[in-house]
């Protein structure tokens, strides 16, 4: 790692920080992205839910915003086969759903604030994660 | 003015995946393979993200309540329960075989494997709808149960 990946990782964390605190100051939530967009997958919406409807467009429109100020569309390499893709992306909508959280509910707002629950979930995560990325090598 | 706050947070929180390199499956899958090509920089990430909101929710939470809302709505289960270890344990296999979540997915949509984003996030929600009438069924299971 060099010093300007260092550098845009310490920023980007930081920016990631100063939204969740940003969300907590004006509408009082945690900035858990699955637990914020699974709360739109609901027969019964109403009026309370909108604010989740304009956080998923802020997070969708990122990369545009990106390259209307000069940056380029993020680089995403992605060269896992759909069985992958398909098998990894129910395993993590199951997951989340089930352990009320993901990478930014548990592992940045619920370590923020301490919370046993978000601490256990993150090591556990961060496990099954590096055994499977071992095992799949 | 919730849905502006929540839109201007939602893109952030965006901008601040796709500078850090957190929107590249790559970068994800180097943090979590130890034992090969270590990439730290989801460390760095996590750490100045934690870091910043640590400090900013106790400067918040002197406040009695949020500026658009009555209250804060934060977790206070503190309960270590089955639900949340094999609900995580399952999110990091998802999560170490494709090297996406959530966040990072949804801020990757725009971008030249879009398409490939996309059938992620058809797949998350299907698991996250799967969940739901799983635990309804067992619910419904524990009820009868009860009844009987």
């Amino acid at each position: 790692m060099n010093i300007d990946a260092i550098t845009n990782a310490l920023l980007g964390g930081s920016l990631i920080g100063l939204s969740a605190v940003f969300l907590m100051l004006t509408l009082g939530r945690i900035s858990g992205i699955s637990g914020i967009t699974s709360g739109l997958l609901s027969l019964n919406l109403n009026k309370s839910d909108l604010w989740r409807g304009a956080f998923l467009v802020g997070l969708l429109s990122g990369p545009l915003a990106y390259l209307a100020v000069g940056g380029a569309l993020p680089e995403v390499v992605l060269d896992k086969g759909y069985g992958y893709l398909i098998a990894g992306g129910v395993l993590v909508g199951f997951g989340s759903a089930l352990g009320s959280g993901c990478t930014s509910g548990h592992g940045v707002c619920g370590i923020a604030r301490v919370s046993p629950r978000s601490l256990v979930a993150t090591v556990v995560f961060l496990a099954t994660a590096i055994v499977t990325v071992y095992l799949s090598r | 003015m919730k849905e502006i706050a929540a839109l201007i947070a939602g893109l952030l929180f965006s901008l601040g995946l796709i500078l850090s390199g957190m929107t590249n499956p790559e970068n994800i899958i180097n943090f979590l393979d130890i034992t090969g090509n270590w990439n730290p920089a989801l460390a760095f990430v996590l750490m100045s993200a934690v870091v910043v909101t640590g400090v900013g929710y106790r400067l918040v939470w002197k406040r009695s309540t949020p500026i658009y809302e009555v209250s804060f709505s934060v977790p206070t289960n503190r309960i270590l329960d089955k639900r949340l270890i094999i609900g995580s344990a399952i999110f990091g296999i998802g999560w170490g075989l494709v090297g996406l979540c959530p966040g990072p997915a949804l801020a990757s949509v725009f971008s030249e494997n879009g398409v490939k984003v996309l059938v992620f996030i058809a797949a998350m929600v299907g698991g996250t709808l799967l969940q739901r009438a799983v635990s309804s069924m067992i619910e419904r299971k524990a009820a009868v149960s009860v009844d009987g």
